[in-house]
């Protein structure tokens, strides 16, 4: 992640919102670290919270998050889902159904299948998805296993994927 | 579509049944009926809506579906920790003590606070209102029951929050089951209450209500904070969850914080 974000500019607008599977106890000196290098701004997200352009979030621990369809976060603490919490299913499910066509749903390095029926949802609801190349992946489960159940729009490696997001965004800015 | 379909659903279960999910987290509570949904066999959610009104076995399995929350004991260690540092002095200055635990669910974070006053030597003068909506849990919290499986992570929880004591002290074990102390149990009152339709029921010095407010949507967070509000002493403490705050409420302004990270907060005179 850290390359991600010391790679994506500065006017990136497109709001970012990571799911990471993180120990309930974590503090977020991590996050700290992480905007060092970066040159979006990244925040755990507060409840209730509204999505806005240019904001790298992320999900805290030992929470689920949802986003509603006014574009604020929800957290939940319902069971662990695929031994997760928060979980990528959790998250990009209820970003498919807020979001729908408007979503690009990323899976990078993992080692379990949690994102799996999410990155299905976001593609039923009409959404773009994106895989890491499991060759390059540090684990490639995570990104092998959405590989294997549904036709993925683009499988790249990192810096492959970070070029595509800039692209389409400039896209987005330039309508 | 499905928001109408639940919409309807919801005003059903509160005309019905006097439980009112309307102002709950939208995101949140389709996930539950959706999961509702796929677990019954039903196939729509209309179907869930006549079910309700005429099988009060099933309008009772989706009152539970709808409002199970997962609680450990001692969750938020670091809550704990600021607890004992920052508000058990202020409770001392107390002749007696009265604490709301608003939305208890199956009772571990009561217990948690019981441990804590006891281990404190406040727990003599101290009444513990332990409250939820869910009759269940409620149930299930007065008898202390928990799994032995559980306690390995409770245990952990207890000694990072500074508990110093032999955590097994506080409860004996029986096969799969742990049941917690006579002594934890003395001072606490179960009793149900409804933090959407139900009003103050006595002042106190200490509220905690973590986890339960995420659930709410914004407007509903303010009523309950106003509740809360109510329902405190002046120099009061309220304490929530570790991401919610009174950011977005009418009450913002009413309180300074004691611990702005662990969200514990003084009601101003």
């Amino acid at each position: 992640m850290k390359i991600m974000f010391s790679l994506l500019p500065e006017n990136f607008s497109t709001p970012i919102i990571i799911v990471q599977h993180i120990s309930a106890h974590s503090d977020n000196q991590w996050i700290k670290l992480l905007n060092d290098k970066s040159n979006l701004p990244i925040k755990e997200t507060d409840e209730k919270e509204k999505i806005e352009r240019g904001n790298v979030y992320i999900a805290p621990p030992n929470y689920h998050l949802l986003i509603e369809k006014d574009k604020t976060f929800s957290l939940t603490i319902d069971e662990r889902v695929n031994y997760a919490r928060p979980s990528i299913d959790v998250m990009f499910e209820s970003a498919a159904e807020a979001y729908k066509n408007k979503l690009i749903g990323v899976i990078l390095t993992g080692s379990n299948n949690d994102g799996t029926k999410g990155m299905k949802r976001i593609q039923e609801c009409g959404g773009l998805t994106i895989v890491q190349d499991p060759a390059t992946a540090e684990s490639s489960y995570m990104p092998a296993s959405v590989i294997a159940a549904m036709q993925v729009d683009y499988v790249l490696p990192l810096n492959g994927i970070i070029a595509l997001l800039i692209k389409i965004t400039q896209l987005q800015f330039h309508k | 579509m499905p928001e109408l379909e639940i919409s309807l659903l919801l005003e059903a279960v509160y005309q019905k049944y006097g439980y009112d999910f309307r102002q709950y987290s939208e995101a949140h509570i389709k996930r539950r009926i959706m999961n509702s949904k796929a677990m019954s066999g039903l196939e729509n959610i209309s179907q869930m809506q006549s079910k309700v009104l005429n099988d009060e076995a099933f309008a009772s399995k989706l009152l539970q579906d709808l409002s199970i929350t997962v609680t450990e004991m001692f969750r938020d260690p670091g809550f704990y920790k600021s607890l004992r540092e920052n508000v058990i002095p202020v409770l001392k200055t107390y002749p007696f003590i009265k604490i709301w635990h608003a939305g208890c669910s199956t009772g571990e974070e009561a217990y948690s606070m019981a441990i804590i006053m006891q281990e404190e030597g406040l727990y003599d003068r101290t009444t513990i209102y332990a409250t939820d909506f869910n009759q269940q849990a409620l149930s299930q919290a007065k008898e202390g029951i928990f799994s032995n499986s559980m306690m390995k992570e409770y245990t952990t929880n207890y000694q990072l929050s500074g508990g110093k004591e032999s955590f097994s002290g506080y409860y004996t074990s029986n096969y799969d089951n742990v049941i917690m102390n006579q002594s934890l149990k003395k001072n606490i009152v179960w009793a149900n209450h409804n933090l959407v339709t139900d009003s103050v029921f006595a002042e106190v010095h200490l509220i905690l209500c973590r986890n339960v407010l995420i659930y709410f949507d914004r407007n509903l967070q303010n009523k309950v904070q106003r509740l809360f509000y109510d329902s405190l002493v002046n120099g009061g403490i309220l304490c929530l969850g570790s991401k919610e705050s009174l950011r977005f409420t009418d009450l913002n302004e009413e309180y300074t914080e004691l611990d702005k990270k662990q969200r514990i907060f003084k009601k101003d005179y």
